[in-house]
């Protein structure tokens, strides 16, 4: 059973085929023997799970099933804060937090009547695209267990290749949801800034990151954005806004479609290997009515320095709440206050973390400011302009997600830039605040290679309308790892 | 302007950060950092006269909401997570003598 769409656990369960129990004690039993070679999960909740599946089962015996999707077992990126279950965002410094409150995010699944099989792994406080900046250790990818599943969601998107939940959440601030899930195999959305309440994630680029949907299929993305999505009083960027359905318009015709190619994304630094996939890809989409044309973002090129500004930035200061006074890593006899300080944050922060925050120190630094932060953030408004003059022309972009397919643990971890670099057709789409998805489109050396379909603003339906069609003329979406 | 990052100026940031580092890390330290900004200073390069900063993607401002109690009282709990406290106070090493 744990081949099917969660569309199709949602009838089975309606029809009586399938029990709660039986489907989340088949998902515990396969995260119990296969996730050892993969580390895809930080804790997992067997107890809480088998206990909520059957009084899931009950309600629905007695006709009083909380959604169709009451029942359903998701994963959880170990991000969201999930009251009286750790919480430790990949890092030492929160690993023996447990959360006093439940994010808005595990509200809206429980008030959904989903069983939360577990928290899955990370990199530490979301930094990293490769899931190597874990506190618990490298994750493993599903396809290759010596590459990488891709970070910072690579613990939600191996769980989902490999099966061991039928679907998890995953936030992206820089490609963190669409990364993983090409490298993965998975469909992943990112949507637009400000649909999917912050409240309850830990913080690491308040500007940019957003919760979104690591799935097997386009409609299973709609699925969970009907229940994840919405506005929060509790979240100062929440959107105050209609609540969209993202089901409704799966089977849309595409006929008329204009979509953009952005000349930025096709150049030397992509494999052609993947090129290959993304001209099958719009070629699959022409058969279904879509015409393509050539756009341009000319600020493409300074998405990834921008970024490393504004992020790191927004991470030192969110991350100045570490103090290991109020709850967290606290160091051992500290001689005095700045002591602890000093080395409360210095032994339970990783590499990655540290480098992010002296980094954004230093640009929010008296004298710095205007040269680095408030730089980057005119051009992060030109970035967003780019988009805004393309999107007169087209309904949707398609793009590269990743420039290579997955690479070998610890390639590239001596060089941060490099790694960085991974994220470079990612990125611009979190500064621009747009919704973007990947989709599962092709392989490259049995490695499995995403494109991504970048949308204009509360453009999701469509977006998941596009990938849908798509999945229904292809089969690259229901390849699983061996 | 790519800036050249020397360690007196890493320890600097390092301490404005509160992060403990030692004499390693800050020597790996300043080379890494001077890579990253040497990478980021491709912004220079850009004219951004009268261009309006952005920090919030869809220029939303700050939503205000009435001034009520939202919230119980929770402080056993929040105090049950910290490493230590006593009589519903955080206790940190002593500062004033």
């Amino acid at each position: 059973m744990h081949d099917k769409t969660v569309a199709a656990l949602s009838s089975a369960l309606a029809e009586g085929e399938l029990t709660s129990l039986s489907l989340t004690s088949h998902y515990l039993d396969r995260i119990e023997r296969l996730d050892p070679s993969l580390n895809s999960y930080i804790t997992v909740c067997k107890e809480g799970a088998l206990q909520a599946a059957r009084a899931s089962d009950e309600r629905r015996e007695k006709g009083e099933a909380r959604s169709a999707l009451d029942g359903i077992p998701i994963a959880q990126k170990d991000l969201f804060c999930t009251k009286g279950i750790k919480t430790s965002c990949g890092s030492r410094m929160l690993d023996s937090f447990v959360s006093p409150y439940d994010a808005t995010v595990i509200t809206k699944s429980h008030e959904a009547g989903l069983i939360m099989l577990g928290k899955t792994n990370m990199d530490e406080f979301a930094m990293g695209s490769s899931n190597e900046n874990s506190h618990y250790g490298y994750v493993h990818n599903p396809w290759d267990h010596n590459r990488v599943p891709g970070g910072s969601s690579g613990g939600s998107a191996a769980a989902v290749a490999a099966q061991l939940a039928p679907w998890a959440t995953g936030t992206d601030t820089g490609g963190s949801i669409r990364q993983p899930a090409a490298l993965c195999g998975i469909t992943g959305l990112k949507p637009t800034y400000g649909l999917v309440s912050r409240f309850g994630m830990v913080a690491f680029a308040s500007s940019l990151d957003q919760g979104g949907p690591l799935t097997k299929t386009a409609e299973d993305a709609g699925l969970m954005m009907n229940v994840i999505s919405g506005f929060d009083e509790k979240d100062s960027t929440s959107l105050d806004r209609e609540k969209m359905d993202f089901t409704a318009h799966l089977n849309d015709d595409l006929k008329g479609l204009k979509a953009g190619l952005p000349k930025e994304y096709f150049t030397g630094d992509l494999d052609p290997a993947i090129a290959d996939c993304i001209d099958a890809a719009k070629k699959e989409l022409e058969a279904l009515g879509v015409t393509f044309h050539e756009v341009s973002l000319p600020h493409t090129h300074l998405a990834a320095p921008v970024y490393y500004i504004l992020a790191p930035a927004e991470c030192s200061s969110n991350l100045a709440r570490f103090d290991g006074v109020r709850y967290g890593y606290r160091c051992q006899n500290p001689k005095d206050l700045n002591d602890l300080y000093f080395r409360s944050r210095n032994e339970a922060f990783g590499d990655e973390v540290k480098r992010r925050i002296m980094l954004g120190t230093y640009a929010l630094s008296a004298g710095y400011y205007d040269a680095y932060y408030l730089k980057a953030q005119k051009i992060r408004r030109l970035i967003s302009n780019d988009f805004k003059t393309a999107f007169e022309t087209v309904d949707f972009m398609l793009s590269p997600t990743t420039p290579t397919p997955a690479f070998r643990i610890g390639e590239k971890t001596d060089d941060p830039i490099t790694m960085y670099l991974n994220d470079v057709f990612t990125i611009s789409v979190n500064l621009a605040g747009l919704p973007g998805l990947s989709m599962p489109a092709g392989f490259v050396n049995d490695l499995p290679v995403g494109v991504q379909l970048i949308g204009n603003y509360f453009s999701e339906p469509r977006l998941l309308n596009i990938a849908h069609r798509f999945q229904q003329a292809t089969d690259w979406h229901t390849r699983t790892p061996a | 302007m790519s800036d050249t990052l020397d360690q007196e100026a890493v320890q600097k940031i390092a301490n404005l950060a509160r992060l403990g580092l030692g004499a390693e890390d800050i020597k790996a330290a300043t080379g890494t950092l001077t890579s990253i900004l040497a990478f980021v200073a491709a912004m220079d390069a850009v004219n951004t006269d009268g261009i309006e900063p952005l920090s919030h993607p869809l220029d939303i401002v700050q939503r205000l909401r009435a001034d009520k109690v939202t919230e119980e009282n929770q402080r056993d709990d929040f105090l049950s997570l910290t490493p230590n406290n006593e009589a519903g106070l955080y206790l940190v090493p002593q500062v004033i003598e």
